[in-house]
């Protein structure tokens, strides 16, 4: 085929101009049927305005920036939900360490918690998200394998405890190391937060976490608009966009502004303690000293900051 | 008509005569019979199917697959890990042909390291499939994103898939380039490239398996045993691969190579197939010897758990294929031009996609971290997905190879070593 041309290795085809017409016809036609096919990605594209796409991490976001971003949410609030919500910037308090201590000889598996995990940070209603689970346990066991998390009925149950784990705010996060572009870090008050506006929603963090602490927005959250909790922190409650995790943050929202968090609120039996650790006159504080304390999954090393105890 | 015949490339730049080559090259790879095109658009077709499926599930949420916050990786990761070892087992030939100068590789060093480049663009569109806001891909880039570089094991994988990516596409496009321009490959541009291209395939599949072994809370996949088989079946799957191709690329008369290097590559499947079901034999017993929450994803993945089996056709389909594939490999018709060799490379190519891939990816998150069961099978839409992938991969492979075989095919054809007949070894 080529053995009239010297210098070239590659075959020569005759018919040069005809086969350039079909060909590039071809590829005229692929690029459309191309285009046709990703066309629902307009759509998508549609609900991500030039400024979202661009936003910078949170830690680099100057006072400004930040202003413009909150302004940004609030109007998407109202757009999308039809709510009126205040978004806030709350930050650490200096010389706080905030510790969860649960005690498991009170916890009766109500569920209260979930549900006002569920109302206070705006998931999604048809999926019923929740940060917590509630494990019920048979006694004489601390083995999760045998516990259940979808128990139904009366609680208590005579023969049974309840377990509720919710994120143990690590202070060896495994979920945080892992995590590709940061969007995910630890605050100087013990809190594992997440910017929804950075994260790629990857989900190692998801496979990363021992306690399965993590939710992703598997879709656009469902919330109506009289039901928005409209008490909002941009690295809390806010509404989350789709397609990135999500976590619990001790309700940073209100615990960071002296207020305790949703599901201690709601706690008919008085299992749940908040607090301050550094503070040495806290409740939580003497807990920690005098009770027997459970570690959960102790042995990986996560240093939780979240206890266990009995009375 | 044609211009093929520019001017000496001596006196022209390589800035122009390289992409004037590219050029020269894609136009005669798209040039073929009437069941080269129907295969090109077949694939074309289902490329275009799989990107449709996956601008759905962009824009209405990952709800559209079957993952979960239990199951959160599911049919992409997996095919991602799979493609990974595909990738690295691609070079392996690379090993015999340099370090033991055995020259009669050489032929087949390329189609390796085609394999390796389509692999790899496989390997990426699994991982960019899987992630919930490809809009913000950017993030991940260094300088302009937030690189979490060295802490995420993730970025060490984007490092090594694209480095690797980067090698071989040099490697590839240098040697066709001098067989272009009828020039002898200078081993300076080259030689140092495949030498730390098999340091790299060997990397690449290391950090891939550090992804999932590192994580504490998956006991399934936390043990040190994981880079090990990862790299033992990536040594299976890439020159089973291989062989499938040659024959392909045989029967359809575009490139031949002598059958030695095909009996290096059986030779390699063999001794890499015996480590890898060594490695998943100690992995068994570890695992249910010793028993406890160890053993819980194992159970269910083996044997099923509490009533739910869902993996269990999967992993002894696995485990079959992988034996009935390894026997075949040792019979001595393996050594031949047979059809066992076709049977034996199907079979363990299917065993290990499923071994790697339904059946270590899903069984990480089965029992959950909570010891709560939730099964996953994957969606249709998922499985378009994964199935445009495929075809876009196979387009790019068979464009590459269509290409080294002109290149290769316009030369005047090497003096071949006799070759003793029968070939009955082993």
């Amino acid at each position: 085929m080529t053995s009239k041309h010297d210098s070239t290795a590659l075959p020569v085809i005759n018919n040069f101009s005809r086969r350039a017409a079909v060909k590039g016809g071809f590829a005229t036609l692929g690029a459309a049927a191309f285009v046709a096919s990703i066309s629902p990605l307009r759509q998508a594209a549609k609900q991500t305005t030039a400024a979202e796409f661009m936003q910078s991490h949170y830690t680099e976001l100057s006072a400004e920036d930040k202003q413009a971003v909150i302004a940004r949410l609030e109007a998407d609030a109202k757009e999308n939900y039809g709510a009126d919500v205040t978004i806030a910037d709350d930050r650490p308090i200096p010389g706080t360490k905030f510790v969860y201590a649960i005690n498991l000889s009170v916890c009766n598996g109500n569920g209260k918690c979930v549900e006002a995990c569920h109302k206070e940070n705006n998931h999604d209603r048809s999926t019923n998200q929740s940060y917590i689970r509630v494990i019920e346990m048979p006694k004489g066991t601390m083995d999760l394998e045998q516990g259940s998390t979808t128990y139904t009925g009366t609680v208590p149950q005579p023969d049974k405890f309840y377990l509720p784990v919710q994120c143990q705010q690590c202070d060896e996060p495994p979920c945080v190391d892992v995590c590709p572009v940061q969007a995910t870090w630890k605050e100087e008050d013990g809190i594992v937060v997440v910017d929804y506006n950075w994260c790629i929603g990857c989900r190692y963090c998801e496979a990363a976490c021992p306690y399965h602490a993590r939710r992703f927005n598997w879709k656009k959250p469902d919330v109506p608009a009289d039901e928005v909790n409209p008490d909002q922190s941009y690295l809390s409650n806010r509404i989350r966009p789709v397609g990135v995790i999500e976590k619990c943050t001790y309700c940073l929202h209100r615990t960071r502004r002296g207020k305790l968090p949703a599901c201690l609120e709601a706690c008919p039996t008085g299992a749940r303690v908040f607090g301050n650790i550094l503070d040495p006159d806290s409740n939580i504080r003497w807990i920690l000293e005098n009770k027997r304390v459970y570690i959960l999954k102790e042995e990986l090393g996560t240093k939780p900051a979240f206890f266990y105890f009995f009375d | 008509m044609s211009s093929i015949s520019a001017s000496d490339p001596d006196q022209e730049s390589h800035f122009i005569s390289y992409p004037t080559f590219l050029g020269r090259a894609l136009w005669s790879a798209t040039e073929g019979s009437l069941a080269f095109y129907a295969w090109m658009t077949l694939l074309t077709a289902i490329s275009l199917v799989g990107a449709n499926a996956w601008a759905h599930q962009v824009a209405e949420g990952m709800i559209q697959t079957n993952m979960t916050d239990q199951v959160s990786w599911g049919l992409y990761i997996s095919n991602f890990t799979f493609c990974v070892g595909l990738a690295a087992g691609g070079v392996m030939m690379v090993i015999p042909a340099y370090l033991y100068d055995d020259h009669q590789m050489h032929k087949v060093v390329i189609i390796g390291e085609a394999i390796a480049i389509a692999a790899i663009v496989m390997c990426t569109l699994s991982v960019v499939v899987d992630i919930g806001r490809p809009d913000r891909f950017w993030h991940m880039i260094p300088g302009i994103g937030k690189f979490n570089w060295p802490i995420s094991m993730l970025t060490w994988d984007i490092i090594v898939l694209n480095g690797y990516l980067l090698i071989n596409l040099h490697i590839v496009g240098y040697l066709l380039y001098m067989r272009y321009l009828g020039r002898t490959p200078n081993p300076v541009w080259y030689v140092p490239f495949v030498f730390l291209s098999i340091f790299w395939a060997i990397s690449i599949h290391t950090v891939t398996a550090f992804l999932y072994c590192g994580l504490g809370g998956r006991p399934f996949w936390n043990t040190a045993l994981l880079a090990p088989r990862f790299l033992a079946s990536a040594f299976v799957s890439g020159p089973a691969f291989i062989l499938l191709v040659m024959r392909i690329l045989r029967v359809t008369g575009c490139y031949a190579a002598d059958p030695g290097p095909a009996r290096t590559l059986i030779q390699i499947i063999r001794v890499a197939m015996v480590v890898n079901l060594l490695m998943l034999v100690s992995e068994i017993f570890t695992l249910f010897y010793t028993g406890g929450a160890h053993a819980s994803s194992a159970h269910y993945l083996f044997f099923g758990s509490h009533g739910h089996d869902g993996l269990v056709p999967w992993m002894w389909s696995s485990i079959a294929l992988n034996l009935i594939g390894t026997a075949l490999f040792f019979l001595p018709s393996a050594m031949d031009r047979s059809l066992v060799r076709v049977v034996a490379c199907v079979c363990v190519l299917v065993g290990i996609w499923i071994e790697k891939g339904m059946g270590l990816i899903v069984p990480g998150f089965i029992p959950s971290t909570l010891h709560e069961i939730v099964e996953y099978s994957p969606s249709l839409i998922e499985w378009k997905v994964v199935a445009g992938i495929w075809a876009f991969g196979f387009l790019l492979l068979t464009i590459m190879l269509k290409l080294i075989a002109n290149v290769f095919n316009a030369q005047p054809v090497p003096e071949r070593t006799t070759v003793a007949t029968g070939g009955g070894r082993g």
